[in-house]
């Protein structure tokens, strides 16, 4: 992996073949065709099909097509490949996928990470993989003992015969290669396996505490140079004129120019370039977004949720159920624009030639970034090579529907035409837009005399991330975003009489995905609202779910699970407040437990979270229950903290200070518990964080009887008076 | 030990990096984290806010944590400089090998300046309880929210050293 900076490594990637050089026999014919061509059989290394390579050492590379962003995918899938390989786990080595369509996600066509799909997408894939390879290197060894194939098996690196001969991986590399590809390789039933299911360590953590992992921002090239870019200050704004001369009067600043996303000052580094930027003369016209502000959007969204929408879903007759209701409970929640706010900052690395383009840097979306630094460059896309480095966080916003960060680093190198690495500031990062969209939601539900719920009806106002983006085809469903209404439309209560509608705003803040997408909104509003009708109805809020879910085994699973672990029935000290949400997302079930007290001050302390879990098949349950803590922590950030605003069009916040994080000193203590499954796998990276927000903002109303309905959560109103 | 800035305000600077010396031809204002990553290629060390406010860019100086991105790398001439890279020879510092063990990284950006704080903490105070460990690691940001594994590995590499401390 980090491997990648190396120059011989460069080089190699250079002139050797798409995957670095070695026989391909290709998993499939155009995988075959797509990377055979170019292939020849160099350095001993043999490449078994397009993810994984036995060297004559019997090293075993696999090629991840899913990039690493904390979630653990350069462990997860060698696990796959290795269950079935039969390979020494330590001679397993992980290296980036260049871009080519044979390491498209299984289920999108392109190739990229995101909607918590790594494992679901390869689970059949590479196990295969390993299968296939496995039984070549077996039918390689059969072959060299002129013996049947099925006396022979494989461990451990190794062909063994029942004779007690042995070859390893490296010496039956070269014939394997000459084998023919097995058709219909079984797979392990799950009770044989040896890898999945195991906590395997990392093999990214020794790197990452020695200072040898590379992510984009540590990539370095002879020549290259530092720029950093002017943004206008208002999105959509555009530089009127400028004035270079104070910057380029700065040590070390060699060009400024005006590129299509601004001024961008170039350096021999940060420092000279931020210095020169300081010293611009930009005018700007600030486009048709200078009078945006959220408060005034705050008020424009709350009228239209008053107004009914676009219908999602729509059982029954809500509105009348809500009529003929014996009690009525209506409720108005907002949520604001969040930032991803990635540890490392954007950034992207370009050396552009007049044939071609070289990219390095974090992305989560190969596909896109590929053809649209193409198109920047004015190359075809086979001149266009991406090397995936290490993220320091995705979160979603290193899938950018217009590649924003890697277009503009081509659109810079072009105008100096240096190879140049555009860094973007925190405040950059933090202002640069593409946010999780703010969010006003009207919701209504209907009681009859005996607190049965009986009738929801939930409006949901906020701008569609996928309306004029390539997606949009694809992910609306007769005018509706289904990313805006997820979480609630699906709603696994069962209820007699729903709807839920949609208003999707255009309005000029670029919007996108981040990490849980419309869940992370939907699931604070309905499971925050299911407890405002479990205390209207007079019931227990866990027994209140739990009685809606007879037709949701999985769901009532975990939300029992988490009720049972977090000891739901013993009275907490009367300073502590208990609070439960129930959520499914990215396929998995999750119910969360957290334990609260709210200090004077009204500042909230989140004391415990117990996490309940069933995202079907696990490969690895310690990177299971470290995304649940991370998910835990990403929701509980934005509960407490979060919050993007705009006056006069200006973000108005720029960096950790306005923008806090969750600290160390806040963290609860989570506990995390996986049901047992042998369901195809599901998501794992997302889908910690909905439930989190509205349990700790339903702890808060057990405790102190305020409920929330805003986020962030506001002291203020929590401060005993 | 320094000659004189030249037209551009360029110093020749000495530094004393994990152990060996450095000549670094700078402006005397450039904030340390830049000399480490781009004069010296030691990208161990990580930009995350530029105002000290996250911790990404923690290095030891004299064997005290500090933020480089907001320290002068005059200030750090004729005082030792310890980066991630130089905190042991072969990354089985008591803290390095605790976050082996107990998988605390994610993403791992923010890593670099958590174990450079946590080291920094050790030195001083080789049995922290989980006040101290609050007093000393809150303001070092994790965005992937491993906060959970960082105490558990802190408390982990305390007993690494009780049985011996540095392999090395």
């Amino acid at each position: 992996m980090s491997e990648i900076l190396n120059l011989s490594r460069r080089d190699f990637l250079k002139t050797g073949s798409i995957i670095g050089g070695g026989l391909v026999l290709g998993f499939s014919l155009p995988v075959r065709q797509a990377l055979g061509q170019a292939a020849g059989n160099k350095g001993g290394a043999f490449a078994m099909n397009a993810f994984v390579r036995i060297s004559s050492d019997g090293t075993v590379t696999i090629v991840a097509n899913h990039s690493e962003m904390g979630q653990g995918v350069y462990t997860s899938l060698p696990m796959l490949v290795a269950e079935e390989l039969e390979c020494d786990w330590t001679k397993i080595k992980v290296e980036s996928a260049p871009v080519n369509p044979a390491y498209n996600h299984t289920e999108w066509g392109i190739q990229g990470t995101g909607g918590s799909t790594s494992v679901a997408s390869e689970w059949e894939r590479l196990r295969t993989v390993g299968a296939t390879a496995r039984e070549m290197l077996v039918a390689a060894a059969a072959d060299t003992w002129k013996v049947a194939k099925e006396t022979c098996h494989a461990e451990n690196g190794k062909v063994v015969s029942s004779s007690g001969q042995s070859l390893t991986y490296g010496q039956l590399v070269d014939k394997a290669a000459r084998m023919p590809l097995p058709k219909d390789v079984k797979l392990k039933d799950p009770s044989q396996f040896k890898v999945i299911g195991q906590s395997v360590k990392r093999l990214d953590t020794p790197e990452k505490t020695n200072g040898k992992a590379i992510f984009g921002l540590d990539v370095n090239l002879p020549g290259m140079l530092v720029a950093l870019i002017e943004r206008p200050p208002v999105f959509g704004g555009k530089v009127q004129s400028f004035k270079p001369d104070k910057a380029k009067a700065v040590p070390g600043v060699k060009e400024v120019v005006q590129v299509p996303s601004g001024i961008a000052v170039v350096a021999t580094g940060f420092w000279p370039a931020s210095i020169g930027r300081e010293a611009l003369e930009i005018v700007w016209d600030e486009g048709p977004n200078a009078n945006l502000s959220t408060d005034g959007m705050r008020e424009q969204y709350a009228s239209l949720a008053r107004t009914s929408g676009k219908v999602s879903r729509k059982e029954g007759n809500a509105e009348k159920a809500l009529q003929e209701a014996a009690s009525v409970i209506s409720s108005q929640y907002e949520v604001p624009y969040l930032a991803h706010a990635t540890m490392e900052p954007l950034n992207c690395v370009v050396d552009l030639r007049p044939d071609s383009c070289e990219i390095w840097t974090g992305t989560q979306f190969q596909t896109a970034d590929w053809s649209a630094a193409a198109q920047a460059a004015g190359l075809k896309p086979e001149q266009v090579k991406i090397h995936t480095t290490l993220l320091g966080g995705g979160f979603g916003r290193r899938a950018n529907p217009q590649s924003d960060f890697v277009v503009q680093a081509v659109q810079v190198a072009k105008a100096i035409k240096k190879p140049v690495k555009v860094i973007w500031t925190r405040e950059d990062d933090m202002k640069g837009g593409w946010y999780r969209p703010m969010w006003y939601d009207q919701i209504s539900g209907a009681l009859d005399a005996k607190g049965n719920i009986i009738g929801l009806h939930h409006t949901i106002v906020g701008q569609s991330i996928m309306l004029g983006t390539p997606f949009e085809s694809a992910m609306m469903v007769d005018g509706v975003d289904v990313t805006s209404v997820e979480g609630s439309t699906d709603t696994p209560y069962k209820i007699p009489n729903i709807l839920v509608d949609l208003h999707s705003l255009r309005i000029g803040v670029p919007v996108q995905w981040w990490r849980s997408v419309g869940h992370s909104h939907n699931a604070f509003v309905v499971e925050s609202f299911m407890d405002e009708l479990a205390h209207a109805a007079g019931k227990d809020p866990y027994e209140f779910r739990r009685s809606l879910l007879s037709k949701a085994p999985r769901h009532r699973a975990v939300l029992e699970l988490a009720a049972e672990k977090a000891s739901w029935d013993t009275p907490l000290p009367k300073e502590r407040g208990r609070g439960i949400a129930l959520h499914k997302s990215f396929g998995s079930f999750i119910a969360q437990v957290a334990e609260v007290s709210v200090s004077p001050k009204g500042d909230v302390q989140v004391h415990r979270v117990v996490c309940a879990v069933d995202c079907g098949s696990v490969v690895n349950p310690d990177t299971v229950a470290a995304q649940m803590e991370s998910g835990i922590v990403f929701g509980l950030t934005a509960a407490l903290y979060g919050a993007i605003t705009l006056k006069n069009g200006r973000v108005q916040q720029s960096n950790f200070n306005n923008y806090p994080m969750l600290a160390l000193n806040e963290m609860p203590r989570v506990e995390v518990h996986i049901v047992q499954s042998t369901e195809k796998p599901t998501g794992v990276g997302e889908p910690g964080v909905p439930p989190i927000a509205p349990a700790v903002a339903n702890a808060i109303f057990a405790l102190t009887g305020k409920r929330i309905r805003r986020l962030p959560i506001s002291s203020d109103e929590l401060k005993k008076a | 030990m320094t000659k004189k800035l030249d037209e551009q305000n360029f110093l020749e600077l000495k530094l004393t990096v994990n152990r060996k010396e450095f000549t670094v031809n700078v402006q005397p204002d450039t904030p340390l984290l830049w000399v480490i990553r781009e004069n010296l290629g030691l990208t161990g060390t990580k930009y995350g806010c530029g105002i000290a406010l996250c911790g990404a860019c923690t290095v030891h100086l004299n064997g005290e944590a500090v933020r480089s991105c907001r320290t002068p790398v005059s200030d750090a001439v004729g005082k030792q400089i310890t980066t991630i890279e130089g905190l042991s020879d072969d990354g089985t510092h008591p803290v390095q090998r605790a976050w082996i063990e107990d998988e605390v990284p994610q993403c791992g950006y923010c890593h670099s300046g958590q174990i450079m704080t946590a080291a920094a903490l050790l030195a001083e105070n080789p049995k922290p309880t989980d006040a101290d460990i609050d007093d000393a690691m809150s303001d070092n940001i994790c965005r992937c929210g491993t906060y959970q594994r960082i105490r558990r590995a802190i408390h982990r590499a305390t007993e690494i050293l009780a049985e011996g401390g540095l392999k090395k």
